[in-house]
């Protein structure tokens, strides 16, 4: 088990064109359980097979703890990986699968039996190691194939690669929880690679959000869908993703959408806030989650006129699309609330839970528009 | 309308249950007729033309004698009887078998090891392509006149060389074994390409995570050759060892353009001696149950050799 660090690692598949993999610098804590989660072409495989070392970086260096492995091979790097499809020796039975990487670094054979048998009893396939491999379904076979990584000592890192995707939906949860159990077991740090974000959030203790080569924001689930660092994030997280509206910051600092001053902005962290610092005056987009924007008047401050264009019911909530300003926004509402369309209605943005975005990325939030320009410091 | 019309084409043979019963729900009075068949009708006459009617006349001269058109006798089994106890013909048989024998021996192992062997990307890949696929490309008769002239000991260049620069004495108008020597490796020259070619694309078809996690495991390269690409070879190999079987076992233009079956016996196989038997000498009864009996062991084997490579991947 070790730290993996990446210094300055790019990677491009037409010699330096275009990056397939923005050179970054990130580090992997041991022990911990990530997932990797970003659309199809983001750069999440070549970031794994980066780690495990069945690509070389275009510009960079690698190392597991201070070992430098950049130009270590794949077989000397002790990393498990697991595939979108279950890759096995399919003649082989269970067991011969298990010790095949041990056979081939010519593992003393009571050290292998040992090993395998651990193994085995981890992953509950003690019945299954006499059965030759391909006549397992598709989800054991899956486990098979972490297996075989697992059973070296010293891995320095589980890498899986969507590898539920071939798995029936109702066997999906079972396993996940299977996985949950054996990083909890081994402790070993743990790279999950998905494009489904249910998986990811109920899955890590920390998700990281890939775009286009980049890591755009990493945190908890929770903080990624409570305040996302980059607008990529607030649509690709959360079921329908995050709202966003064109608006304008005043030279007063207040934030405007059409006609309408919704609120102050505030600077994005609460030091710049308390420094009281706060994004200059210019074009902004306000990003807000369908689950926090508030439909319905408030006779002191009504906020943002919009127009109901349609509801759909999804039985414990409904969500009610609306028009503000010409921009399409979505608002969460309870199956009661009775929005019809045509209505015209009031839009509020509650101060916490509204943020400011320039170039997709945050750079501020929104206060009520009478609060102080520096907000309370704290977000 | 269009209902209707659906419930029509549903009436033809063959349609699917569901189909059916989604006709039947929506038009309650269905017509029914067996115009399909006549659809059929072109398949059934080509193949009489071109299978069964020439085949039953073999089976019908393999049962008689016959003299002349207006002449004949029937003899039941006799001349299959015949065929079977000529010792002429067993020899043939068993010299075919192993000739058989041999080509599968060679051509598999070496165009595995062949395709193996060809690049994998680049601008490689269509030059090995081209040259791999060259001798496919040559008519059977011509590769037996190539070889023919080739291995002559007096103007043919492999022939010269072997004799003038190995210093080996061989001429395959003379010595059987040189005959026998020059037939095999004329068909392995031949076919190998085939069961390379077929391998090769076995072998492109293997997800690449194969290759990764057999990296990751520290695999070597003759384990992933074992363990990954052989395994995944099954298919595409039961049919170049089907293929080669038969095309091998009742292989006739090469052999008979280079030795014509010469020196003595010594590359007649089954194929030349049955057209010895129906053209050369014009015994229609025997060259009919002959043909019967040859055709009958083709499929036996082939069967036999399917299902072993079949089963045996379960």
């Amino acid at each position: 088990m070790a730290d993996i660090r990446l210094e300055g690692v790019g990677h491009s598949y037409d010699g330096g064109r275009t990056w397939a993999l923005r050179p970054m610098t990130w580090t992997w804590r041991s022990s911990r359980a990530y997932a990797l989660l970003g659309p199809s072409g983001c750069g999440k495989t070549t970031l794994l097979n980066i780690i495990s070392g069945l690509i070389s970086p275009t510009v960079g260096r690698v190392f597991f703890d201070d070992r430098e492995v950049t130009a270590v091979p794949t077989a000397g790097r002790n990393i498990a990986q697991v595939f979108q499809f279950p890759v096995l020796y399919e003649e082989m039975s269970v067991y011969d699968n298990l010790a095949f990487p041990l056979r081939n670094r010519k593992v003393p054979k009571p050290e292998i039996d040992r090993r395998v048998r651990r193994v085995s009893e981890l992953l509950g396939l003690d019945d299954q190691l006499r059965r030759r491999s391909r006549r397992l379904d598709a989800g054991r076979q899956q486990i098979v194939s972490l297996g075989r990584g697992l059973v070296r000592p010293e891995v320095a890192a589980v890498l899986l690669d969507e590898p539920l995707t071939v798995v029936d939906p109702a066997l999906k949860w079972t396993l996940r929880s299977k996985l949950k159990e054996i990083h909890r077991d081994t402790g070993h740090t743990l790279i999950y690679v998905t494009h489904d974000q249910t998986e990811a959030l109920t899955f890590a203790d920390e998700v990281v959000v890939l775009n286009e080569g980049a890591i755009v924001q990493a945190g908890e689930p929770a903080e990624l869908f409570l305040s996302p660092a980059h607008e990529f994030v607030g649509h690709f997280i959360g079921s329908p993703g995050m709202n966003v509206i064109p608006a304008e910051i005043t030279a007063d600092g207040l934030v405007r959408v059409g006609d309408t001053d919704v609120g102050r902005a505030l600077g994005d962290t609460g030091a710049d806030r308390a420094a009281g610092e706060a994004p200059a005056p210019g074009p902004v987009r306000v990003g807000v989650r369908p689950e926090f924007a508030v439909l319905g008047g408030d006779p002191v401050s009504p906020g943002l006129p919009v127009r109901v264009t349609g509801v759909d019911r999804m039985g414990a909530y409904n969500l009610v699309h609306v028009e503000a300003g010409g921009h399409p926004v979505i608002a969460r509402t309870d199956a009661e609330a009775r929005f019809k369309p045509g209505d015209t209605e009031y839009l509020r943005l509650p101060p916490d839970r509204t943020f400011l975005y320039r170039d997709a990325v945050r750079c501020g939030a929104v206060g009520p528009v009478d609060g102080p320009a520096h907000g309370e410091g704290e977000q | 309308m269009s209902e209707q019309s659906t419930a029509v084409a549903g009436g033809e043979a063959g349609t699917a249950a569901t189909t059916k019963e989604a006709a039947d729900a929506q038009a309650p009075v269905k017509p029914k007729n067996n115009r399909a068949w006549f659809l059929v009708l072109p398949v059934v006459v080509s193949v009489a033309f071109t299978a069964v009617i020439p085949l039953m006349t073999v089976v019908n001269f393999s049962v008689q004698d016959v003299f002349s058109p207006d002449d004949r006798i029937f003899v039941g089994l006799e001349w299959f009887r015949s065929v079977a106890r000529d010792p002429e013909v067993r020899a043939a048989f068993v010299r075919t078998l192993i000739f058989s024998a041999q080509v599968l021996l060679l051509e598999i192992p070496l165009g595995v090891a062949l395709a193996v062997a060809m690049p994998r990307r680049g601008v490689w890949v269509s030059v090995a392509l081209v040259l791999v696929a060259l001798p496919l490309l040559i008519p059977w008769n011509v590769v037996g006149t190539i070889w023919q002239i080739f291995a002559r000991p007096d103007i043919g260049l492999g022939g010269w060389a072997i004799n003038n620069v190995l210093g080996l004495d061989f001429n395959y108008t003379l010595d059987s074994t040189d005959a026998w020597i020059t037939v095999l490796i004329m068909d392995v020259w031949h076919w190998t390409p085939l069961v390379a070619l077929l391998a090769y694309a076995g072998l492109r078809s293997i997800p690449q995570p194969y290759f990764q996690a057999a990296q990751i495991d520290g695999a070597s390269a003759w384990a992933v050759f074992r363990h990954i690409q052989l395994p995944r070879l099954r298919g595409v190999l039961t049919i170049a060892i089907l293929l080669r079987f038969m095309d091998s076992f009742m292989i006739y233009t090469e052999p008979f353009v280079v030795t014509g079956g010469g020196p003595g016996n010594a590359t007649s196989f089954l194929s030349i001696l049955l057209s010895k038997i129906a053209v050369g000498q014009f015994d229609l009864g025997p060259a009919g149950a002959f043909s019967l009996l040859y055709f009958l062991f083709v499929q036996i084997l082939c069967y036999v050799f399917f299902t072993v490579l079949t089963r045996s991947g379960r």
